[in-house]
């Protein structure tokens, strides 16, 4: 048993462990309720009933069955690859956004440390510059599914989508300097227990939000825009250019990139619970005295999770309430308005930092 | 633990999300039909007959938004230490930021008047 527990207990074991349980019972359930959650709630918010047919006999789950069903459709669909399209590259274009995806929350953690063992995957020194160099891997995916499908349209919605990604990730840079600032690390571990102070005695914790009101604006509108989701869907705008760059993509391929995009709405959600509202921290729980380790584990979990679904409710309900931006005005949104607001976001806080200090 | 072991859960999560990838674009291959036709391996252009993809050019407005995209996008890179050790630099750290900030907001104001950023 004790040579189990030790074999288990090497590093690279354990990493593969927490990788599972992370991925496995966390980011991809919940990224596949989302594709049911977000048909569902546009039905609800158009009037409709939105999909309940998928049925075993008489059991349909008010839907929850679509999710199998769309899983077995897109499985037994053909493979296509248009005339034309250079083969190796519309091969490897879905690779990158679900890389992308999928390493996010390789450095988020879900709970705190229990003496040694922490709940997250690792906590690399740079911390969220390293999210930063894996979120632009989700460009190469654009321009080379745009660029190697032999079509116009694909070549439309893969400009279109580099120019945007690459604008908003300036800034995206630039809006979470204030949190560093604040927090004095990048670190996501330190971050996360900077958050966990307070002010006015015990009265407002020390969130992100309450810190970097602005930041938090400018990188969720960042984030957003960076995922390609309505009200910044203009590389994938249905009604000029059909679905974009993936145009050409069909059955599992095409579902490649569908799930990039659900597991990565999930992993901005973690990482906004995670930088702006207090990470796993429960806000008072200190006061608890002796509060057994167990349940401020369970209840640290319940947390973050109840706060990373709510923010994946808030950029589904985002989606289909705001009118999308035509590419224009998504252009100088991100250059004219949202870059000078983060120069000045950097220099407020600076300032304030300074002379508090 | 090390700084390199600290990265290894890194490349394991990147080879999962290579695997997952790789799992979904061969299943197709494996279980989906295979009907080719002349027809069906056209591009999807809305129905408009094609006259290919010769002579396709991007606008220039996309280079000059990469061009402004990477000096922006480096000399922030250079901002970061300052952000983190900020209370440690004190004054003279915000001073120097701040000369190197209105270099930034300089290069902004140009490509701004130059017209880089009009996207109409």
């Amino acid at each position: 048993m004790d040579f189990l527990l030790e074999i288990i207990m090497t590093p690279a074991i354990l990493a593969c462990l927490k990788i599972a349980v992370i991925i496995l019972l966390f980011a991809m359930p919940l990224g596949t309720l989302l594709t049911l959650m977000e048909r569902k709630w546009s039905a609800m918010i158009q009037d409709r009933v939105g999909p309940n047919r998928a049925n075993i006999g008489k059991f349909t789950g008010n839907g929850l069955l679509h999710i199998a069903a769309d899983g077995l459709k897109s499985i037994f669909k053909e493979d296509t690859i248009p005339k034309g399209a250079n083969g190796f590259l519309y091969l490897i274009a879905p690779f990158f956004g679900l890389i992308a995806a999928v390493a996010i929350f390789a450095i988020i953690p879900i709970a705190g440390p229990i003496g040694n063992f922490t709940f997250q995957v690792t906590d690399v020194n740079p911390g969220l510059l390293f999210i930063f160099a894996i979120t632009s891997l989700n460009v190469y995916g654009a321009v080379l599914a745009g660029t190697s499908s032999n079509s116009k349209f694909a070549l439309l919605g893969g400009t279109r989508a580099s120019a945007q990604m690459i604008s908003y990730e300036v800034f995206m840079g630039l809006a979470l300097m204030g949190i560093f600032m604040v927090y004095g690390t990048t670190r996501v571990s330190g971050i996360v227990n900077g958050q966990n102070e307070y002010w006015f005695g015990n009265l407002v914790p020390m969130w992100g939000i309450f810190t970097q009101p602005l930041g938090f604006i400018l990188f969720f509108t960042a984030l957003v825009a960076e995922t390609k989701r309505a009200p910044f869907d203009a590389p994938e705008g249905e009604s000029e250019i059909v679905a974009g760059y993936f145009l050409e993509y069909s059955g599992m391929r095409w579902s490649a990139f569908m799930l990039a995009e659900y597991v990565s709405l999930v992993g901005v959600a973690a990482l906004m619970t995670t930088l702006f509202f207090g990470g796993y921290h429960v806000p008072w729980l200190h006061l608890w005295e002796n509060a057994p380790q167990w349940i401020v584990t369970i209840l640290q979990i319940l947390k973050f999770t109840f706060f990373t679904v709510v923010f994946c409710w808030f950029q589904i309900q985002l989606r289909w309430t705001v009118p999308k931006f035509r590419f224009d005005q998504t252009m100088g949104l991100g250059w004219k308005k949202l870059l000078p607001l983060s120069l000045v976001n950097i220099i407020v806080t600076a300032l304030v930092i300074l002379t508090l200090a | 633990m090390s700084i390199a072991s600290g990265y290894l859960p890194i490349l394991i999560m990147i080879v999962l999300g290579i695997i997952l990838a790789g799992l979904f674009s061969c299943i197709g291959l494996f279980l989906g039909p295979k009907l080719r036709g002349e027809v069906k391996e056209k591009p999807f252009e809305s129905g408009f007959i094609r006259d290919g993809m010769e002579g396709q050019r991007y606008d220039v407005k996309f280079y000059m938004t990469a061009l402004v995209f990477l000096i922006f996008d480096v000399e922030v890179i250079f901002l970061y230490p300052w952000a983190v050790q900020i209370r440690e630099l004190g004054w003279f750290g915000f001073i120097a930021s701040s000369v190197f900030l209105g270099i930034l907001i300089l290069g902004l104001a140009y490509d701004w008047k130059k017209g880089a950023l009009e996207w109409e």
